[in-house]
């Protein structure tokens, strides 16, 4: 069947298997390659992006799940905050407090981390560590948590 | 002549060459090797019309540096690390120094890690089953860009860096001397400008080309610590802006034109091989266009990963087996104890004689330790594009190993060396896994191999991916290891005699040696052959030994009531870098001070890689029997710092790869087969497991020490410490997940009593 739904603003429409996860369509089928393969299970939140605002790990979503939605990734992060400067205000804090180190889970934090702020623009310790449930092998957490504090005391 | 006095007289294949670009530009380095070498980097390294005459730095005409470092950045900072201290010596302004990851051609060779190697000087042995392995012969033994053993800073940022920049700046100071008919002592660099106090200034473009035709000075002058602007400051690290918007290319991000994905369908015991397949229906699945046998399984090679993915796990595949699906934890451990009681050894240590020590004793004590094998979970799954076309190869690979791997693919594909070209791509984590050859075991092929193979029947480019469950159970894993100690203690408890027998000597060499003032010592090893591959994880020996000794000398303090810091420091007397790191740790963590209910502190030291690293651990256990731990204070001698925040990053970073491991780590081997699978049953630390991490630097100024591992192989002991104070119960097996740790009502209320 065919799949429509709009990827940082630009509408797509995909002929492919409905299991498909929206991981792959993205990456082999979009070109978009900023949203990382982790685990295809959903354990470790590599491939989170936002489905009409709200996080989720596209490994384990099926395109047929996000029919006629709106996808935000990495690439449109910094557009879909409105901001006309290169860098949306999450990015600039995770550039201040250096938080990647190899990099390859940042995608999926920024993502995860950016939908929660957006719910709750002040989280505590508890409420990050309950949401924020992400692997990083690096160990950036403790750059992670600090950058969160910074942007909610901003 | 020792390795350090090499360095300090440089033989002639170690002479610094410079020359001039086309454009006008200067291109210096360390040149170790004639004019093939040299023609190699044009090729690599140069733009249209340049020369490139040497490695490493090139001052371009828009007065831009940029430098070459011959090493792989998998999130540790070492382009920005290495680049700093080039710069610093050249006077370069920061702003204009542009760090790259050198291409992997030989000319870009890390020669100061080989010369390291031949000497042998605390080089991984690990390091040089890769060379032997990419039939690099001896005398091509140069020939490497490997990154492991903590080693980039050590060996090429002090013996290639610096000296490099100091030879640099002394040629464009000379350059600017000739032509304003001053004396070169009367030039000040600065900014990437030299002044002289005339008024007269040039940028260092301006003087590239005629630094070029200077003769390059043999022993550069290095500037004193004190006056340094960039090494030791928290510069940002040049590769971060493309990783916070998804622009930064790892390896799994290459895409080609008409390029396609393929997965593999692995037997699950180790050894076993394909018996039969039914291909049919498989070639009928959308997007599939071939299945290409591989050792120990099949490729399925589609148009989309998911769908080479699918096709796999449905393909009907029966396997041979070899006598490995016997195999267990149990029948590895049982071979473990079998050959430690046989005690069939091998020198590690002797020291006095142990036999008499533990004769004199006034009581001994015994205990046995052990680790399972340990995957290295690297965030981004094993990959590897490959494109062979016209009698030419092209591969796509974040390695630890860039000209190793072009090495092996020339070797698998059979294709020259000088006809392959490897294209260095981020590695979305290393950890020891991104090593294109599993160090002297040969036998278990890696997804380099496979992805050359699959590209020789495939008439496209192809992406090979690992899913995590390949990843997971086709791992070259840290060892299992078993641990046996029999000490003799004088009347005060002190330990006399230290009689060590353990299983597989790993690298480095001296990670199961103490550092205590033990006088009678003798540490032994067997050799246990395991058929599972096996290869350096993050600090590599470093990670079993120190959870064995650490815990152990902890017991011994235990058992002489002596408080676990005092009992240290007593043993320490005569190491003074140690001391004074157990001491500053200490204090940073008020070791003493009383802590609120319920919670206790472990500690634990270890030098590794050259740097001596002490942490306290601040833990509870909940009423689950789960240990949460709340603080970790580390402190760190590594000589110098060369970016103090990076450093700190990979301190952090460290202490939490190992938290991993001394929590969960545990990969278990069942039916000759490994039984996790995924995140789900091999956990990680997250964000709710992190504790507050307190990192402090001594900069001793001694030799400088490596900063990648250090912190890893320290946290098991210090958290297993103070499980011990808590609980009274000893771990000497991890991961601590396995240990049932809930207080005992009964027991809590006998001891209130």
């Amino acid at each position: 069947m065919s799949v429509s739904f709009t990827v940082n603003g630009v509408s797509h429409t995909l002929d492919v298997e409905d299991e498909m996860p929206l991981l792959w369509a993205l990456r082999n089928e979009l070109g978009l390659n900023g949203t990382k393969f982790g685990c295809g299970v959903a354990a470790c939140g590599a491939c989170t992006v936002h489905v009409n605002g709200e996080a989720m790990r596209s490994c384990s979503t099926p395109v047929s799940a996000v029919d006629g939605t709106a996808i935000t990734t990495i690439e449109g992060l910094a557009a879909a905050h409105g901001a006309a400067e290169k860098l949306a205000p999450i990015q600039a804090a995770w550039i201040e407090h250096q938080v990647p180190q190899c990099g390859y889970c940042q995608s999926g934090m920024l993502m995860a981390v950016s939908a929660l702020l957006q719910e709750n623009p002040n989280p505590s310790d508890a409420q990050i560590d309950e949401t924020i449930t992400n692997v990083c092998r690096c160990g950036t957490y403790p750059r992670i948590r600090a950058a969160i504090h910074s942007l909610s005391n901003a | 002549m020792t390795i350090i006095e090499k360095l300090k007289n440089p033989s002639r294949r170690q002479l610094i060459v410079a020359g001039g670009l086309a454009t006008g530009g200067l291109l210096l380095g360390y040149a170790f090797s004639g004019p093939s070498r040299q023609t190699l980097a044009n090729r690599a390294a140069s733009g249209e019309g340049e020369q490139m005459m040497a490695t490493w730095i090139k001052i371009a005409p828009d007065n831009t540096v940029t430098v070459y470092v011959p090493h792989s950045d998998m999130g540790q900072g070492v382009i920005t690390a290495l680049a700093m201290m080039a710069a610093e010596e050249m006077e370069a302004d920061w702003s204009l120094v542009r760090p790259e990851q050198a291409p992997a051609e030989t000319a870009f060779a890390n020669e100061n890690l080989g010369l390291n190697f031949t000497d042998g000087v605390n080089i991984p042995r690990l390091l040089q089953g890769v060379t032997d392995a990419a039939f690099v012969k001896l005398s091509q033994f140069m020939s490497l860009q490997v990154t492991g053993g903590s080693s980039s800073v050590r060996f090429t940022g002090e013996h290639g860096m610096r000296p490099a920049g100091a030879a640099a700046k002394d040629m464009l100071v000379r350059a600017a001397a000739n032509r304003w008919g001053v004396q070169a002592s009367e030039c000040t660099a600065k900014l990437s400008h030299v002044t002289h106090p005339s008024g007269k200034s040039a940028t260092f473009a301006e003087l590239a080309a005629d630094a070029a035709e200077l003769s390059p000075p043999s022993t550069p002058v290095l500037k004193a610590k004190s006056d340094y602007t960039i090494v030791g400051k928290p510069i940002p690290r040049a590769d971060i802006p493309a990783k916070v918007d998804g622009t930064a290319v790892y390896g799994v991000d290459i895409r080609q034109p008409g390029q396609l994905y393929a997965a593999v369908r692995l037997a699950p015991t180790f050894g076993s091989e394909v018996v039969s397949y039914d291909a049919e229906p498989i070639l009928a699945r959308r997007g599939v266009k071939k299945l290409v046998p591989i050792p120990g399984g099949v490729a399925v090679v589609a148009d989309n990963f998911w769908r080479a993915k699918e096709a796999a796990a449905a393909l009907d595949i029966t396997f041979d087996t070899k006598g490995n699906e016997k195999l267990s934890m149990a029948s590895l451990y049982a071979e473990h104890d079998a050959a430690i009681a046989a005690d069939d050894s091998k020198k590690d240590v002797e020291k006095g004689d142990v036999a008499a020590g533990l004769a004199k004793a006034v009581s001994t004590k015994q205990a046995t330790y052990r680790v399972p094998f340990l995957a290295h979970a690297c965030m981004e799954p094993m990959n590897c594009t490959v494109w062979i076309r016209d009698g030419k190869v092209d591969v796509w690979v974040g390695s630890q190993d860039a000209l190793g791997t072009r090495a092996r693919v020339a070797e698998v594909s059979g294709v020259d060396f000088d006809n392959v070209t490897m294209h260095p791509l981020l590695l979305g984590g290393g950890f020891g896994r991104r090593i294109p050859l599993r160090a002297g075991f040969f036998d278990f092929p890696s997804e380099i191999d496979f992805a050359t193979l699959i590209a020789k029947e495939v008439d496209a480019p192809v992406q090979l991916l690992y899913t995590r469950e390949d990843d997971i159970q086709h791992d070259a894993y840290r060892i299992a290891v078993t641990s046996s100690f029999t000490v003799g203690v004088d009347d005060k408890g002190m330990p006399v005699a230290w009689k060590n027998r353990y299983t597989i000597k790993d690298d480095p060499d001296d990670a199961a040696h103490i550092p205590y003032g033990v006088a009678d010592q003798s540490i032994r090893y067997t050799d246990s052959q395991s058929f599972v591959p096996r290869g350096p994880w993050r600090s590599v020996a470093h990670t079993q030994h120190t959870f064995f000794n650490e815990s152990f000398i902890d017991e011994l303090a235990n058992d002489a009531s002596m408080d676990p810091f005092e009992y240290r420091r007593a043993l320490l007397k005569d190491e003074p870098r140690h001391l004074a790191v157990l001491e500053t740790v200490a204090e940073k963590a008020g070791w003493g001070s009383p802590l609120p209910k319920g919670r206790a502190r472990g500690i634990a030291i270890q030098k590794s890689f050259k740097t001596i690293v002490a942490e306290v651990a601040e833990i509870s256990i909940s009423d689950a029997g789960e240990v949460k731990v709340h603080k970790v204070t580390a402190v760190v001698d590594c000589g110098e710092v060369i970016n103090s925040d990076t450093a700190r990053q990979q301190v952090e970073s460290g202490i939490i790869y190992g938290l991993t491991a001394a929590l969960y780590g545990e990969i278990t081997i069942a039916n000759g087969a490994v039984e996790q699978s995924n995140f789900p049953d091999y956990e990680m630390v997250r964000m709710a497991d992190v504790p507050e991490i307190d990192v402090h630097f001594i900069e001793s100024g001694a030799e400088i020490g490596g900063l990648g591992e250090p912190a890893t192989p320290v946290v098991s002991a210090a958290v297993a410490n103070a499980v011990f104070t808590i609980t009274g119960k000893r771990v000497r097996e991890l991961p601590l997940k396995n240990h049932d740790l809930a207080p005992k009502a009964d027991k809590l209320a006998s001891a209130a009593e």
